[in-house]
């Protein structure tokens, strides 16, 4: 008789742990050939609140990180993600992606982490400058995070599509709170375990997997967020706007129904980066 | 001279005792010096849509008065729905056939001639603003106007440049640009938001503040005769009827807005159903920061500036004053002694050093504010200096044991009014100045350079200044993290909210 596998519970990766919802709620998952494949946690907006206070405390040490750094901690996950292409693959192929359309999305997602891990020590040199102003003061411009960002990640391309919104977000030293695809969760699940064995600090990246319609309202009015970027439906959009007025959010959407090509160098962008920024500009008098 | 011995000062001190301060207020008789410059007021403002001053559709008008003496200025005209929809379709043709196909070095020259035209009318422009807002005269006269025409300046060499500003993408403009401004600053507001739009190539629906419309309407007049196409720039007056329209316009594609974080909400929501960009810049409750290594003197001067610059009336203004508390007792002292030298009056006196508040309802909220100052239990202090019968005025305060709880220490007054809280550690004066829903600006005064820098990273606000406060320059990017708005005005970075990367 053959031996029985060990089937794997899965558990979405907050703070650095890994976690079942706090409401205990699962919905199943059904892989490309339709059989059950496993109960996926079905997050709540409480699992958000904890995911968001997590990034809370992760945040100041992750944005201390010298660039340096954190440029070489985003490149030690596309190492990560190189070594662990075969786990990936089976994730991907859950959804139903072949073994050559995942072998594409994998190694898109991993050059577009060494894409952004370059970026981190370099953007500031790009986007802030030295103010010429009229007066006899030393002004200049830096950016700085903007904080906590949540995250809405599209239903295709689960992988790619879920980096290319973390690690814009990341290099500058941003949290984030993602919620995954809500029809192909499981690579998130996958990416989770590949993040907690990386040099990132948990709460750095906070993964949550369940329907977007519990979680896109609390996302849209939690005043601990400082923006909110992603892929929303036309009435998705207008709620995360009409929650992001009550504090000042920062809102950066594309439309569910304008797709984007993930795959497009157009998909990684300095401007991307700059979406999480504030700008700070400091004067200081020159004399003696 | 017998007013002076009256007050018993000392004939002579003992040494090592500090020299007495000298007592102004209104022991010393300065004659009047008003400017007598001609604003050039007309009667009668219309509309400006289409490069021609045109009646309003609704046939209304309303009075602007001289918040100095509550005398009329002038009546400026009303728009409503069908006025706006008029300047936008304006905007829109100037858009499509001139301004936007305009090649950059064009559009460079007609902001160039807007700053010179202005330059030549400077003072005449300083004077309407001085009468139409209550600000005093050597301040629009020395920064409002001067400013104002530094921004078309600087903007004008982008227009060519654009390449620059993204690098490694291309840059086009947005269309048509919906802006509203506020009363705080009428003619450089107006600068700040036209600039940086027209360079980009963009056209503009413009409101300016009901109670700050005629240097819109006199910059108008430039616009004509620097001869640029009709269309390009339309300014619309009217009260929030009218700002609503412009901000809801179908055929905006970008609205900004400078004003409360209130109103600059209610936008937020009226637009969430759209794909307008934005640009938000909205109130503030700035800390100013004193260390006890800082060049006191300095920092009272910096303080007194903070605060009592254009009334308060200033939405980085730092109203909140964070002293070390070993130096506190003493500088609090020398802070009253400065107030008490500030001369309050007649704005188009040049020695004025505070006008008149901007609106009755201006003066009703600041006059609210204090009074909770009061009712909370915060330490009132202001000089017994004698204001104008008639008139807006309030005397500059001082609110001395305030905590963070107090109102005064939290809203946004937008008034001469201080509110003084004591800290004993960097990272307490760090906490307590991060600890507000606003992130506009701080200011830092120490001597330390590093602790500058430490500051300057700590604080969430987007501009710091340290050892000086309230500078501002077209160079300069200007705008706030969190409930302060988004965006930015002035230098490369404010260019970029102007455009779409191609």
């Amino acid at each position: 008789m053959s031996r029985l596998p060990i089937t794997k519970t899965p558990k979405v990766y907050v703070g650095g742990a890994f976690i079942r919802s706090e409401s205990a709620r699962t919905f199943p998952l059904q892989d490309a050939a339709g059989h059950f494949f496993a109960n996926i946690p079905q997050c709540t907006r409480k699992d958000l609140r904890n995911a968001i206070e997590a990034a809370a405390k992760a945040g100041p040490g992750w944005a201390k990180r010298t660039p340096y750094n954190r440029g070489q901690i985003i490149y030690r996950l596309g190492e990560m993600l190189e070594a662990r292409k075969a786990d990936m693959t089976d994730a991907l192929a859950v959804g139903g992606a072949t073994k050559s359309a995942a072998a594409k999305e994998i190694t898109a997602t991993i050059d577009r982490l060494i894409y952004y891990a370059g970026w981190a020590d370099k953007y500031e040199q790009v986007l802030g400058n030295v103010n010429p102003v009229a007066s006899p003061h030393f002004n200049f411009t830096v950016t700085e995070p903007m904080g906590i960002i949540g995250l809405l990640a599209p239903a295709e391309v689960p992988l790619l599509a879920l980096v290319s919104l973390i690690a814009p977000a990341i290099t500058s030293g941003n949290t984030v709170v993602a919620l995954a695809s809500s029809t192909q969760p499981y690579p998130a699940i996958v990416l989770g375990e590949m993040l907690a064995t990386s040099d990132l600090p948990g709460g750095v990246v906070n993964l949550l997997t369940g329907f977007r319609k519990e979680i896109v309202p609390t996302m849209a009015t939690h005043t601990h967020l400082r923006a909110i970027a992603g892929v929303a439906s036309a009435d998705e959009r207008k709620t995360l706007k009409l929650g992001a007025a009550d504090s000042v959010k920062r809102v950066k959407l594309s439309k569910t129904e304008e797709p984007t090509d993930w795959f497009s160098d157009q998909a990684q962008s300095l401007y991307d980066l700059r979406d999480h920024l504030e700008f700070k500009t400091t004067w200081h008098p020159i004399g003696a | 001279m017998s007013t002076l011995t009256a007050q018993k000062r000392p004939v002579s001190r003992p040494q090592g005792r500090p020299a007495p301060e000298l007592i102004f207020g209104d022991l010393w008789e300065y004659d009047p010096a008003p400017e007598t410059a001609d604003p050039k007021l007309k009667a009668r403002y219309e509309l400006f849509i289409g490069g021609k001053f045109v009646a309003p559709k609704s046939g209304k008008y309303f009075d602007s008065i001289n918040p100095a003496n509550e005398q009329k200025l002038a009546q400026i005209a009303h728009a409503n729905a069908a006025d706006v929809n008029a300047a936008y379709a304006a905007a829109k043709k100037a858009f499509d056939t001139t301004w936007g196909k305009m090649p950059g070095k064009e559009r460079a020259k007609y902001l160039y001639r807007l700053a010179r035209l202005l330059q030549d009318r400077a003072r005449e422009f300083a004077v309407a603003e001085t009468l139409d807002g209550g600000k005093p005269i050597k301040e629009s006269r020395d920064f409002d106007v001067p400013m104002a025409a530094a921004h078309f300046f600087y903007h004008a060499g982008w227009a060519d440049k654009l390449d620059y500003v993204a690098p490694g993408r291309k840059v086009a403009p947005l269309g048509v640009v919906g802006q509203v401004i506020p009363w705080n600053f009428p003619l450089l507001m107006l600068a700040w938001k036209i600039a940086p739009a027209l360079a980009m190539g963009n056209t503009v629906v413009l409101k300016p503040a009901e109670t700050t419309s005629i240097t819109a309407l006199k910059f108008a007049e430039l616009i004509q005769d620097a001869g640029l196409p009709p269309g390009v720039v339309n300014i619309v007056t009217g009260f929030g009827d009218t700002g609503a329209a412009v901000m809801g316009h179908p055929t905006a594609a970008k609205v900004a807005f400078t004003g409360s974080t209130e109103v600059g909400k209610i936008i937020m929501r009226s637009l969430a159903g759209t794909d307008k960009k934005m640009t938000m810049e909205l109130g503030g409750k700035a800390a100013n920061i004193v260390f006890d290594d800082a060049p006191i003197d300095q920092a009272v001067e910096g303080i007194i500036n903070g605060i009592f610059f254009n009334q308060g009336h200033v939405c980085c203004a730092g109203s909140r004053l964070l002293v070390h508390e070993p130096i506190a007792e003493r500088f609090l002292a020398k802070l009253k002694t400065r107030i008490k030298t500030l001369r309050v009056g007649d704005p188009l006196d040049k020695n004025t050093d505070i006008g008149a508040i901007n609106s009755k309802e201006q003066l009703a909220t600041i006059t609210r504010l204090v009074a909770a100052g009061v009712k909370e239990g915060a330490k009132m202090f202001q000089p017994a200096c004698s204001l104008p019968a008639k008139g807006y005025y309030f005397r500059p305060t001082v609110f001395s044991g305030v905590s963070m709880s107090h109102r005064i220490a939290r809203e946004e007054i937008f008034g001469p009014v201080l509110s003084v809280l004591t800290f004993r550690t960097l990272d307490e004066a760090v906490e307590k100045a991060n600890n507000t829903a606003y992130g506009l600006s701080a200011g830092v005064w120490t001597d330390k350079g590093s602790r500058i820098l430490k500051m300057s990273t700590e604080l969430k606000a987007g501009v710091v200044w340290a050892n000086t406060y309230n500078k501002f320059d077209p160079t300069s990017p200007f705008g706030g993290y969190k409930e302060s708005g988004f965006g930015r005005e002035g230098g490369r970075q404010g260019l970029l909210d102007y455009c779409k990367l191609a």
